[in-house]
């Protein structure tokens, strides 16, 4: 079985060739562009919401795309129990959409970072982390707004249901302030939702699939994705 | 109708320029005639002072270039490769964050307008002294409005400069370039031609933001109380966005027949340029022009500076199919008039006919032979007894000083603002001497610099415009890429005052000599003059963007050390230069004397012998000596990578010059190596063949950078301690 990948193209997206470069000519599986009017996700078996400034982040970063027609599509994909990972502005648009818990602050450096940054896996039973084998992984951030934000029983209903997928520390492992680098609640850097089939992200794995690029940290993802659409 | 000489002179246009535009008529011209006149021949957009001498310039090179309307190249395989560098100082200087954000979007357009998809950006800036808060408002700003733009709009700000001088208070300097990739038979021109084609007008709606931009603004120094903040234009990096997946787009469907940015002098440029490239007239109906100001006047839209805005010349039959993927990214695109075989420039408005001009009237602007002389301080400055000054006692403190100083301190503070990994081509990421980008699909990479030491210019204008030169391709030659072209910003001061031009024009003929050596032409540029306050001019400032192309980038080299006992060598000579550097500078206060000396054969040798040591995957680092000189450029080495700082041992400096001239002179021609000891006995033979001098100066290793002389440690510091007055705070 070949997984058939869908990356949605928002007015403003700008990593979305990337994340269709990683999908197509790293991984060899099938992808396809999908323009946020559409709304048949019919033959897609994991739908990519990529980073970049979906309607120039005007208002609130993801504020405005959440209201695209696919968004709705994508709801009834998320029901089904399929497959949608969020990369940065899209994990900002899957908060904005509900089909995340929590939200986005303004980084509290109160300025853009775009850097190599180590983030822990902490809960590798999900489609996304099946094929973990380091725990803590290098990948980049890039973002303004990556300060996630959620209530304490919020909180507390993601650690007791494990949905905190990754979270920032040092290059040992080490979960402490001085590696969040935008102040986001618990270090929190990756969610999934309570059935796992909704992920988002502020790390970009796409940008992490080839050491020359620095780090190929970001394929276990991908495969993981791969790998659990095949065995279902 | 006549005008009134207030009019044409507060549109900056003199007397004789007035007149001379009379002579071409044939009658008086119409407001709105004069007002296209005065941007067209403004010098921002006319070159009417420097086009003589930009011809010096060479246009040859070892690949096949490409010199177009709004940006230059080369040709590489089946790639083009295009790409320049453009001013936007003082929008900035008014309005820091959009005076930025707009000279960012500004040459992006100039690149997509080719064809290419841009891949890459770079900022040289420049700023006073940061102890003054108007100049940390500036940084600040300036930095936002880069972010701001160059994040959206996903292409990857990749490298730059940042220098502070007293001379550039009151008149900051920003220049961006931008470097885009297309394959070689898709790239279009800024042309119309055709009669019956249509002309189109794509993007952003017109208002009166950025009127008197560049004929106003650009054309003019800066004076005490002036209130210009209207005169700047307003970004918005997400309409921007749009428009290049809109352009590219419909570039792929061959309905295009030409193609341009509406930038500096907007719309009156890009009809009027684009009539004159294709020898052809244009006719466009301003009625149709989508606004967003009410009551406009005719010569306003003509003259607005409004951003996100692109003149498309479209083959009849084929509106409707590009009119459809521009809406489809939510864009304007209304067909605003046609292509016309009468060579005229014609604007109406509601049908009554408000300017009519001959293209190439517009185009072909006078040009004027300033006169020049060499200023009194060029002989006085040259003056200076090194003798005079006492030698340092504590070495380790000046070491500390020199890497804390604001022009040799990391920047990562700024680039970590900056997206520079979008598009995932970074190979080498900023903060090495060079950043590289791989072309997907092959192993070729190209790599990007940007360069130009302004004290030097303005102490030696000749010869530190052939610095500026050498050090951008030394540069890229430290990261194993090839020169290949170069664009420039030139800077400067008021041209029409002899001792400015002067600058200008010896900065011109040292770029020209030292491209011209090295077989690297000149492909595109901009020129910013006017560049004074009310306290005098900057320093002269050409900056130097320069690219290069790696064959195999898994061979590419980044500056800092690698591995314990790699053995460190330095490539070049040491000599006692000390005029002009950033140690008397920062440690004596002495702003003089006579720049390093640059001998271009033996830089070229220099480079030769990198280049192979390179190819031949001999070495782990290189890195060139610039500012601060060879114990900077060492210590750099070993803290430059954040993730890894490494030690290093020095114990063989056995020169007979002054310790501090020896340490922290800036000798041009110099790279510092390591590599593993077996390659070592290769390496000297390579440097011998090309006649480069060679030495073993010391080991890589350990957690401290220990440098001795004569059995004495002179410098003695922990990684950490190095790092830490490096990767200093700015703001």
């Amino acid at each position: 079985m070949r997984v058939n990948f869908g990356v949605v193209v928002f007015p403003g997206s700008n990593c979305d060739q990337d994340c269709f470069y990683v999908i197509k000519d790293v991984l060899n599986q099938p992808v396809k562009y999908i323009w946020h009017e559409e709304r048949d996700l019919e033959n897609f078996d994991c739908i990519v919401l990529p980073g970049g400034f979906s309607y120039g982040d005007y208002l609130r970063t993801g504020a405005i795309a959440r209201f695209s027609p696919i968004m709705s599509s994508l709801l009834e994909f998320a029901n089904k129990g399929k497959l949608i990972i969020g990369i940065c502005n899209g994990f900002q648009i899957l908060l904005e959409a509900g089909l995340l818990p929590g939200a986005m602050l303004r980084n509290r450096s109160l300025h853009f970072i775009c850097k190599y940054v180590y983030v822990k896996v902490e809960n590798t039973n999900t489609p996304y982390t099946l094929l973990c084998k380091k725990r803590i992984v290098k990948m980049p951030i890039a973002h303004n707004e990556g300060n996630y934000y959620i209530d304490e029983v919020g909180l507390a209903g993601l650690k007791n249901n494990a949905q905190i997928v990754l979270r920032y520390c040092s290059k040992k492992g080490e979960i402490v302030d001085d590696f969040n680098p935008n102040g986001a609640i618990s270090n929190i850097a990756g969610i999934v939702n309570k059935n796992g089939n909704v992920f988002g992200l502020m790390p970009h794995p796409e940008r992490c699939c080839e050491l020359e690029l620095g780090s190929n940290d970001g394929l276990f993802i991908f495969r993981s994705i791969i790998k659990w659409l095949k065995q279902k | 109708m006549s005008i009134a000489t207030e009019i044409y002179q507060s549109l900056g246009l003199s007397k004789k320029e007035y007149e001379k535009i009379i002579s071409l008529l044939g009658r008086e011209p119409t407001i709105t005639e004069l007002t296209m006149f005065s941007v067209e021949w403004s010098e921002h957009c006319g070159y009417l002072r420097s086009r003589n001498w930009l011809r010096l310039f060479p246009r040859q090179g070892k690949y096949p270039i490409l010199v177009g309307e709004d940006a230059g190249g080369v040709i590489v395989d089946d790639l083009a490769i295009v790409f320049k560098m453009e001013s936007h100082n003082h929008p900035s200087q008014v309005e820091p964050k959009q005076g930025a954000a707009t000279g960012v979007g500004g040459i992006i357009r100039d690149i997509f307008t080719c064809g290419a998809r841009p891949i890459a950006l770079l900022d040289s800036l420049r700023f006073g002294n940061l102890s003054e808060p108007y100049n940390r408002y500036l940084l600040n700003g300036v930095v936002d409005g880069i972010q701001f733009y160059g994040n959206c709009v996903g292409v990857p700000t990749v490298g730059g400069e940042i220098y502070f001088e007293d001379s550039y208070t009151g008149n900051c300097l920003v220049n961006v370039m931008c470097v885009g990739l297309a394959k070689k038979d898709r790239l279009v021109r800024a042309v119309a031609k055709g009669t019956g084609n249509l002309i189109m007008y794509v993007g952003a709606s017109t208002g009166r933001d950025g009127i008197g931009g560049c004929s106003i603004l650009a054309s003019k120094e800066f004076k005490e109380g002036e209130e210009k903040r209207p005169t700047v234009q307003i970004g918005d990096p997400f309409m921007e966005k749009c428009l290049i997946e809109a352009t590219l787009e419909a570039l792929s469907t061959d309905s295009i027949v030409g193609i341009k940015d509406m930038g500096a002098a907007g719309l009156t440029c890009a009809t009027s340029e684009m009539a004159a490239s294709g020898n052809c007239g244009v006719e466009i109906e301003l009625d149709y022009v989508p606004r967003r100001e009410k009551d406009m006047q005719p010569w306003e839209v003509m003259m607005s500076e409004s951003q996100e805005r692109m003149l498309v010349c479209v083959k009849s039959g084929k509106e409707n199919d590009v009119a459809k993927i521009f809406h489809k990214w939510g864009l304007n695109a209304i067909v605003i008039g046609k292509v016309t075989d009468d060579g005229i420039v014609r604007i109406k408005d509601k049908g009554d006919v408000v300017a009519e001009i001959k293209a190439n009237f517009l185009t072909q602007p006078p040009i004027y032979d300033m006169p020049y002389s060499e200023p009194a301080y060029f002989m006085e400055l040259k003056k200076l007894d090194i003798n005079t000054l006492a030698e340092p006692k504590d070495y380790n403190d000046i070491l500390c000083k020199l890497l804390s100083s604001f022009n040799i301190a990391s920047k990562e503070w700024v680039y970590h603002q900056y997206d520079h990994m979008v598009q995932t081509n970074t190979v080498i990421l900023p903060g090495s001497d060079a950043a590289v980008l791989r072309i997907k699909g092959s192993k070729k990479a190209i790599a990007l610099t940007t360069n130009c030491n302004g004290r030097y210019c303005y102490l030696n204008p000749y010869l530190g415009s052939q610095i500026a030169v050498a050090e951008s391709a030394r540069n890229l030659v430290c990261s194993g890429a090839e020169p290949l072209a170069v664009t420039d910003c030139l800077n400067f001061g008021n041209p029409e005052k002899p001792e400015r031009f002067w600058q200008f024009k010896n900065c011109v003929e040292g770029i020209a000599t030292a491209c011209r050596f090295f077989g690297i032409p000149v492909v595109s540029g901009n020129v910013s003059f006017y560049n004074e306050n009310p306290q005098g001019a900057i320093y002269p400032t050409p900056t130097i963007g320069m690219l290069g192309i790696i064959e195999d980038y898994t061979k590419a080299v980044t500056q800092y050390f690698k591995n314990n006992s790699d053995i460190i060598v330095l490539l070049g000579d040491c000599k006692e230069e000390l005029g002009g550097s950033e140690y008397l500078k920062e440690i004596h206060s002495i702003i003089r004397g006579e720049v390093p000396q640059l001998d271009l054969e033996k830089e070229i040798a220099l480079h030769n012998t990198v280049l192979e040591c390179i190819r031949k995957g001999l070495i782990s680092s290189a890195h060139d000596c610039s500012e601060g000189g060879l114990i900077v450029a060492i210590a750099e080495s070993c803290i430059s990578n954040n993730e890894k700082l490494i030690g290093a041992r020095i114990d063989n400096l056995d020169y007979s010059i002054r310790l501090d001239a020896l340490f922290f002179g800036e000798t041009q021609s110099r790279v510092i190596i390591s590599c593993r000891k077996d390659n070592l006995s290769i390496i000297e033979a390579i440097a011998n063949k090309n006649k480069v001098n060679f030495r073993v100066i010391g080991e890589v290793g350990g957690k401290r950078l220990v440098i001795t002389k004569n059995n004495e440690k002179i410098i003695n510091l922990s990684l950490e301690k190095l790092s830490r007055c490096w990767r200093r705070k700015f703001i």
